[in-house]
């Protein structure tokens, strides 16, 4: 494990990543949006544009283990915490129960809003073990999906709870 | 006079003749692919060899037993991925975690559907077209290896059999498929091979794990957006905000002079800007001065289209169905109804921006997409660089959506037109705001109704004429034919169920100033079966009958629509009560070869907010390839058309599309979504298709339980605000 470092980012130096346990140097802009920082800068393209003004979700990741929005999130604003996406969640026990989850009950259609999704789901069961409908309401309502895999993201998030 | 043979009515039953669009006879069944080999040429990831076994363009084995299916039918979440191999596993005797799949390149003659006769995913076909010609090219294969296993043996081929990618022998002696490529690929293919008992069926029928989704739930799967290629540089774009406008003159200066901004390439409609990524193209687009020449299309309104539509629906339109006599029966009646229904522009909305990346050079041109349409993708991209079609390489992607959308091609002609202005190849992806403005819209629709009853209440006259822009004349001049457009009156027409003497449909065409038209998913039906089914209920109110038991009386010789009715209101206890302010609705169909009732279960509150509560989807889709994505697509679809008819709709005010983003574009929400119970009807017939039903019949199952509820008929959608109290 690489130790965690806290950057002194004042806008003049280049923003310090630490995405997925590594650290990344990279020369942007300080508003540029950590969405694009992770997709086009980082090659990380697991995690999804799709609407550019936080509405859809399909651009969620953990900043210090909370759900953001990186299509609105400043990479200056993320610079020295620990930032986890989507190609990194499984390495969580909560992202890999959802994973799991996922998977068994076989949410996914077209996928790309499901990195959001799963973003979502594993944050909500990190912090909410054994989340109610009410809960999973909260929690996923901010992640829209066209194909409609809503029934089947509601089944398996209540299996992930479930399982040891 | 209408009286269809029995050999119409079998083609009618499979959803066959109707789908037809551009196809020869010749040019369906298995005979299509069988002994046509793929050429090395078109892109294929690994080489064939001599030792290789590809006796037609879906399969190649090879020594090291790896075999690797050639999917002609594009993924973009209706299960294709699965579907496809099951249909070739099946027949070829291998398991799923045995084959590896790669997506076809553009190639009409190996890879056109079927059903429509060139190479296009769409309209709900994969399993309806290749059905056959799948589980051919899998048999034919298994045929030639149990062959050359036998030849070795000595032994009658008759007597081994073939199981998991191994052949047996009758003393039980093994070899696996890739030790007898080699053999197999010298044997002649065989015309025609018989297919599989479906009683022995180990595939298909069961709910088998999708191919494509281990990797959608880590990041890895690429979509067309996710292209990285070396060199490239990312662009977005501004088109005209009104269609048919120009670009006029573009200040660039200060987009230039922004961190990471390349290059600003002008086109006939529209700006894009080069970046080192996206957010610098952004920035630099926001920069630009824009001076747009809005050309004719300034004034339109969507009251100007709706005028100018209801004028035209005076028309007599050509005949798409004629029974009887309904001229003369109509003054007969004793009693008539009159009604006027209209449905919305609406965007497609997929959650994967509309994106193309694009390589052109002096003698060759690339594209990594992900298109419902390869073949057209390419031909686009050799039309705009003047490149022969083969130095045309498509690199089709998973697709984050089409739902039609990727049934056109317009983002791909731009990309490529960008792409010749710059020095290596370019991303460009479009905004959310940009994909909502300039999609292709479904069809506004503007349809009229009348009923005549006789002195028993029984329905003796019904008229229905569709007004609406042809998407087929643009999309497929050749099967607009004599002014009809099938796709309009699709649902309406030749699939309308209802026993009813004297029956006249017919069609106007309309084509809306400035409004670029296209599918969009359940297509013709969406629109049908939403009117078709909303007047039949007001036509059950008028006789103060029962929905249920009124459709029922007039289905007698429809005993598929009759058997999905009958289930769909068992199971949703259809007459039992239900607490205040709930109603029930009902929707039955046909169309895409698939049979399905819906009932829903709707509260409208004081204020005039509609939940919904509850659907119940019985589907009768012929035999089950795979169950669980039936109910994936039965449910998905369903909550597809939930957001149009509870919000959706696109509205034009001096000639710009009014909506921008998901907050004014509104889709439904996990919050939002009804518990469902889907029930499959099992079936002999042959397969129908899935990936559109569930979408098609949900509107008038919630606007028919609005008017159980309030006794407010909703002849116009979307629902929206109609309910609430002035």
């Amino acid at each position: 494990m690489l130790s965690f470092k806290i950057s002194t980012y004042r806008g003049e130096q280049m923003p310090k990543l630490k995405i997925n346990g590594q650290e990344h140097e990279i020369d942007v802009p300080d508003d540029m949006p950590l969405l694009w920082v992770l997709r086009d800068v980082v090659g990380l393209t697991g995690t999804k544009f799709g609407c550019g003004i936080a509405l859809c979700g399909a651009c969620t990741v953990h900043v210090d283990e909370r759900p953001m929005r990186s299509c609105i999130t400043p990479v200056s604003s993320a610079a020295g915490k620990e930032i986890t996406t989507i190609e990194a969640i499984g390495d969580t026990e909560s992202g890999a129960k959802i994973q799991k989850a996922w998977l068994d009950i076989e949410v996914v259609q077209c996928g790309y809003c499901q990195s959001g999704q799963i973003m979502s789901a594993a944050a909500l069961l990190e912090s909410n073990p054994s989340p109610s409908d009410r809960d999973i309401d909260a929690a996923m309502s901010g992640n829209i999906c066209r194909c409609g895999t809503y029934p089947r993201i509601r089944a398996a998030i209540k299996q992930a709870s479930q399982s040891t | 006079m209408l009286h269809r043979s029995s050999h119409e009515e079998k083609d009618d039953q499979r959803g066959l003749s109707r789908r037809t669009l551009l196809v020869s006879g010749a040019a369906t069944g298995g005979a299509l692919v069988l002994g046509l080999y793929l050429p090395r040429s078109i892109g294929a990831k690994a080489q064939i060899t001599e030792e290789t076994l590809a006796p037609n363009a879906f399969l190649r084995i090879r020594p090291d037993d790896s075999i690797t299916l050639v999917m002609p039918q594009v993924e973009m979440g209706q299960g294709t991925y699965t579907s496809m191999p099951m249909l070739i596993a099946e027949e070829l005797e291998v398991d799923l975690d045995q084959v590896s799949l790669e997506a076809a390149p553009p190639n009409d003659k190996l890879y056109a559907n079927p059903l429509i006769g060139f190479q296009v995913t769409g309209g709900s076909t994969s399993v309806p077209g290749f059905w056959e010609p799948l589980r051919q090219a899998g048999a034919t294969a298994r045929v030639m290896l149990i062959k050359a296993a036998a030849s070795r043996w000595r032994v009658e081929p008759a007597s081994c059999r073939a199981e998991r990618g191994e052949v047996i022998s009758p003393t039980g002696e093994r070899l696996k498929y890739g030790a007898l490529v080699g053999a197999a690929a010298k044997l002649s293919v065989p015309e025609k091979v018989p297919l599989k008992n479906p009683k022995d069926y180990t595939l298909i029928g069961t709910p088998a794990k999708r191919l494509d989704t281990p990797d959608k739930v880590n990041g890895k799967a690429k979509f067309g957006i996710d292209v990285m290629i070396p060199g490239m540089m990312f662009a977005t774009v501004s088109a005209c905000p009104i269609f048919g406008g120009k670009l006029k003159s573009v200040d660039d200066s200060k987009a230039l002079g922004a961190k990471g901004v390349r290059q600003v390439v002008r086109l006939d409609n529209a700006v894009a800007v080069v970046g080192d990524h996206m957010w610098a193209a952004m920035q630099g687009l926001a920069a630009l001065n824009i001076e747009w020449d809005m050309g004719p299309n300034s004034d339109v309104t969507t009251e100007s289209i709706v005028q100018q539509m209801a004028r035209a629906s005076q028309n007599e339109g050509v005949s798409a169905r004629s029974d009887g006599n309904f001229a003369k029966a109509l003054p007969e009646a004793v009693k008539t109804i009159d009604a006027v229904y209209e449905m919305p522009f609406l965007a497609h909305a997929a959650m994967e921006p509309m994106n193309c990346t694009a390589h052109v050079t002096n003698d060759s041109c690339d594209i990594w997409v992900g298109t419902q349409v390869a073949s057209r993708a390419q031909a686009t991209a050799a039309e705009v660089t003047g490149l022969a079609p083969e130095k045309v390489q498509v690199h089709n992607h998973l697709i984050g959506g089409g739902f039609g959308r990727r049934l056109e091609v317009d983002g791909i002609t731009q990309a490529v037109v960008i792409a010749k202005q710059v020095d290596g190849p370019v991303k460009v992806v479009w905004s959310r705001e940009e994909d909502t403005q300039h999609d292709l819209y479904r069809p506004y629709y503007y349809d009229r109704f009348t009923a005549g009853f006789d002195d028993q209440n029984r329905i003796v006259a019904y008229h229905h004429r569709v007004t609406a822009s042809s998407i087929l004349a643009r999309w497929a001049p050749p099967a607009f034919v004599n002014g009809l457009d099938n796709d309009a009156v699709e649902g309406a027409a030749k699939e309308f169920p209802y026993a009813i003497p004297n029956i006249l449909v017919d069609y106007v065409r309309d084509e809306p100033p400035g409004m670029p038209t296209s599918w969009w998913r359940g297509v013709g039906p969406t629109h049908n079966i939403f009117v078709v089914e909303s007047f039949i209920d007001e036509l059950a109110a008028a006789t103060k009958k029962d929905p249920v038991e009124f459709r029922r009386s007039m289905l007698a010789n429809q005993p598929r629509v009759l058997g999905v009715l009958e289930l769909a209101a068992e199971k949703a206890d259809w007459g039992s009560p239900l607490p205040e302010n709930v109603g029930r609705g009902v929707s039955v169909q046909f169309a895409m070869g698939t049979y399905m009732s819906q009932i829903a279960e709707v509260e409208v509150t004081k204020d005039g907010e509609v939940n919904v509560r509850r659907v119940v989807c019985a589907v009768d889709c012929g035999q089950i390839v795979n169950p669980d994505t039936i109910e994936a697509q039965v449910e998905g679809g369903v909550i597809f058309g939930l957001s149009a008819a509870l919000w959706g709709e696109i509205t034009l005010k001096g000639g710009r599309v009014e909506q921008h983003n998901f907050h004014d574009y509104r889709v439904l929400r996990i919050n939002e979504t009804p518990d469902f119970e889907t029930y499959i009807v099992k079936s002999d017939e042959a397969p129908g298709g899935i990936g559109e039903p569930g979408t098609i019949g949900i509107a008038p199952a919630i606007t028919n339980a609005i008017f159980a509820v309030t006794g407010k008929r909703i002849r116009k959608l979307p629902i929206k605000s109609q309910l609430r109290p002035a």
